[in-house]
């Protein structure tokens, strides 16, 4: 099926999101469409699935022009979203999932199906599992079967591979480019310029809300990032040697539950000032690992020791951690660590220190401002944090963050963000905090990890099998400790 | 603007449409039943004094929902917690050994709150402990309430010779809250009340503690990390409520009823439920609404004596309105999602 976009704009009051943007995607290609945080790639898919109205243009498919005014007539026109969190019901088995949608079938007829088309693609899927016990990945693999089932033929993917292992993503890629070829239209929606060069045809690049580039294979990397960015951003180089000091975090024989296998057997020492880089698959102990140093999980056995005092076995974990000026910041910013309806005035509220009892708009507006203006956030103070795109909710945490943090836990800290933003973090991070700050972070990007830490541990399983300076390591080895399967590479 | 007005306007019409249509599914003369409900409700200053003293206790128990609501708890128990709190106040009137009535009133009236808020502790805990949810735990509580309210009005405080639904014994009129000449509501009572309902508004609206609450009825695990603990901030909130609604069963016994009576709730708890969800949860509207639903309340009382109507109309007229007013802000809320 043919798609194509003519002349789309969408305003939100006085901002402009989409100004006439014109793209065509031809049936069994895969058309990339990448841009920096807010460049309007989301609006022009949400317009395309029924989620949002355009205020002009025409969507035209397979030459006839369409009305989408809601999901459900996506859905008929065969228009199907793969979304970074996929939208299923973590209550229900994977068949019963994959069921959702589907014209009424015979529950054989359906576990037929699912296992029919796992083969197809390659995929490894047990029908009776639940879904709350698998990762986003094994759930992404789920929701693309589904939307096959479901007779998609444009499919549109946001950002796939943001929170899936490399492993899945050797799985996923095959797939995607199999369907291509079976006549799907396919519309990848990435930061990723290695993920749009391994899979694309042809690319759209938006910048702003506007059309600045398309192209067609092979990709020039820089010509991409001057129409995302309108310059090549620079690659930082690392920082110079950081402090390695006394130990301030250590874990005597963890055991904890938590993610898939939670984590077991953890002896580790932390030390002031290291960049600590934790690697692994999807849900194998990193952010278990993460949260027990947070004090928001709390060890079945074995004790967390944070700068010399052992973390309280209940729910004043979190409160001891953070008067001992540790800092967590999650990968799910809006989810778990951001209010969405309250305004930037009202988070720095909560976050200064004030002992007043009442609330001082003109201070936390000033704060606002401070905040606003030194980490360049693009937002107003009287905006509610839900309209923050990715980047500048990462920008707003760490402006909320305490100065005088001692220790940083990041999950995954560039999570969603453009390349910019993602930089603009880590030099942040590095350049900004006094070199004393430890930071420990999770991250499924190798190379960030192999980029910024000194040290990297790899947990599988649940487990920490690897422990290392990052000079003494490369990619395939983190990568076989990953997944145990030797001569693995992403 | 433009868009409020019309949703004004067709909230109004549906409001008296529906209601309408209620009234003549029941038979009645639709604009003879109006014409009543409003001289019912402000044909003399003896009727508005009686709207006003169901605006009491309406206003309190809403002003207690705010809390709860705000941590996003929803706290059913309120209509046990106003039992309680009127349970409390008469134990306390029961009092022998001092006999300043001055004193036994403000031991009555912290007696209320204190037996309100611990019967909403009872709920929050079952919740932050037992991690049975407060609608549960808050319903259970209710019939507990109201059995344990029976059993005293046909045990231990039952009326000398004779036990009977009418309740306890009449306090003596010393114990009775003073109303102005002509008028049925007790002057402290609107006192109390306007005065709660000053304290939750500086609170909510204007303290930090207000905007903390706000957070963790949003986010309770983001809380978390802003050294927040959401399980302290359900107590405290439930807590609150459960006092405010217990002075609104204190002034139930000493302004309304002058005696423990087994419905001493009236329902207004419940009322009040709907009341703050129809305010979209704003304080500034609680007690224009609850002004509204207690005209309604009064004003519909004498319809099934003036025009031979069933009794339970009025409640089926208020529930018309609620369910009117929800449609608009239901349609409202859709259209700011697209």
């Amino acid at each position: 099926m043919d798609i194509a976009f003519k002349n789309i704009s969408k305003s939100f009051g006085s901002v402009k999101a989409l100004t006439d943007v014109s793209l065509t995607v031809q049936s069994g290609t895969i058309h990339g469409i990448i841009g920096e945080n807010g460049a309007g790639k989301s609006t022009l898919m949400k317009i395309l699935t029924g989620y949002q109205s355009k205020s002009n243009g025409s969507i035209l498919i397979d030459g006839q022009e369409r009305k989408i005014k809601t999901p459900k007539n996506a859905s008929r026109l065969g228009i199907g979203m793969l979304y970074q969190e996929p939208m299923d019901f973590s209550p229900l088995t994977v068949l019963e999932n994959f069921s959702l949608g589907s014209p009424k079938e015979s529950r054989t007829d359906l576990r037929f199906a699912l296992q029919n088309l796992a083969v197809q693609l390659k995929f490894h899927i047990d029908p009776d599992r639940m879904v709350e016990s698998l990762t986003v990945g094994e759930r992404q693999q789920i929701e693309l079967l589904r939307l096959i089932h479901c007779k998609t033929k444009v499919l549109i993917l946001d950002e796939p591979t943001t929170g899936i292992s490399p492993a899945q993503k050797k799985e996923l890629f095959p797939a995607l480019k199999l369907l291509a070829a079976q006549g799907m239209s396919i519309l990848l929606v990435s930061h990723k310029l290695k993920d749009i060069a391994s899979l694309c045809s042809e690319v759209t690049v938006l910048r702003q809300g506007q059309v600045t580039h398309t192209t067609s294979a092979p990709f020039s990397f820089p010509e991409l990032l001057t129409a995302m960015f309108g310059s090549v951003p620079e690659q930082k180089n690392k920082a110079g040697k950081r402090i390695k000091g006394k130990a301030i975090l250590t874990f005597e024989n963890v055991e904890a539950t938590g993610e898939r296998k939670g984590l077991h057997h953890c002896n580790t020492i932390v030390k002031e000032g290291e960049i600590i880089g934790l690697a692994g698959l999807d849900g194998a102990g990193q952010s278990t690992f993460l949260r027990l140093a947070a004090g928001l999980t709390t060890p079945e056995k074995g004790n967390t020791i944070l700068f010399g005092k052992t973390l309280p076995k209940n729910s004043t974990a979190s409160c001891k951690a953070q008067q001992l000026k540790t800092s967590f910041i999650p990968a799910n910013r809006l989810e778990e660590a951001l209010f969405s309806d309250l305004s930037l005035s009202d988070h720095y509220c909560l976050r200064s220190e004030q002992n007043s009892f009442w609330r001082s708009k003109n201070n936390a507006d000033r704060l606002a401002e401070i905040g606003i203006t030194t980490f360049s956030i693009k937002g107003q103070k009287e905006h509610p944090a839900k309209k923050l795109s990715g980047g500048n909710q990462q920008r707003l945490l760490l402006s909320l963050l305490d100065p005088q943090s001692r220790l940083l836990l990041l999950e995954n800290p560039t999570r969603g963000l453009d390349i910019y933003s993602g930089e603009w973090v880590w030099e942040y991070l590095r350049e900004n905090l006094p070199q004393d700050t430890t930071i420990l972070f999770s991250s499924p990007e190798l190379d960030e990890i192999l980029h910024y830490s000194d040290r990297i541990i790899v947990f599988r399983d649940g487990e920490v099998v690897l422990d290392q300076a990052v000079t003494d390591t490369n990619h395939d080895a983190i990568a076989t400790s990953m997944t145990g399967i030797e001569g693995t590479v992403q | 603007m433009k868009r409020i007005s019309l949703d004004l306007i067709l909230g109004t019409f549906l409001v008296f449409g529906f209601t309408a249509l209620v009234l003549l599914i029941a038979g009645a003369p639709v604009l003879d039943a109006f014409k009543h409900i409003w001289l019912g409700a402000f044909a003399s200053n003896y009727k508005v004094s009686q709207v006003l003293s169901v605006w009491i206790p309406l206003t309190l128990c809403s002003c207690g929902l705010l809390y709860t609501f705000r941590a996003n708890l929803w706290n059913i128990g309120i209509e046990g917690q106003v039992t309680m709190g009127a349970v409390s106040a008469m134990a306390a009137l029961r009092i022998s050994g001092i006999s300043d009535p001055t004193l036994l009133l403000i031991l009555a009236c912290f007696a209320s709150m204190l037996g309100g808020g611990l019967w909403g502790l009872l709920a929050g805990l079952l919740k932050t402990r037992g991690g049975v949810h407060e609608i549960f735990g808050g319903l259970g509580l209710n019939f507990v309430a109201q059995s344990f309210t029976l059993w005293l009005i046909f045990g231990p405080w039952k009326r000398p010779g004779v036990a009977s639904m009418s309740g306890t014994e009449l306090l003596n009129k010393e114990f009775w809250l003073a109303t102005p000449p002509g008028w049925r509501v007790a002057t402290m009572g609107l006192v109390i009340t306007v005065v709660i309902f000053m304290i939750t508004w500086l609170f909510l609206e204007k303290s930090r503690l207000g905007l903390k609450l706000k957070a963790i009825g949003q986010n309770p695990k983001a809380a978390l990390l802003y050294s927040l603990s959401p399980e302290s901030f359900y107590l405290k909130s439930i807590i609150t409520a459960g006092a405010w609604a217990g002075l609104a069963g204190f002034l139930q016994v000493t302004a309304v009823y002058h005696r423990l009576i087994p419905s001493i709730s009236s329902g207004y708890g419940y009322l009040a439920l709907l009341l703050v969800m129809l305010s979209g949860y704003r304080i500034i509207l609680v007690p224009i609404l609850a002004f509204f639903f207690a005209s309604l309340n009064v004003g519909a009382i004498q319809l099934p004596i003036v025009l031979q109507l069933d009794s339970a109309l009025s409640g089926v007229i208020q529930g018309c309105c609620v369910l009117s007013a929800l449609f608009v802000l239901g349609i409202r809320q859709k259209r700011k999602q697209s």
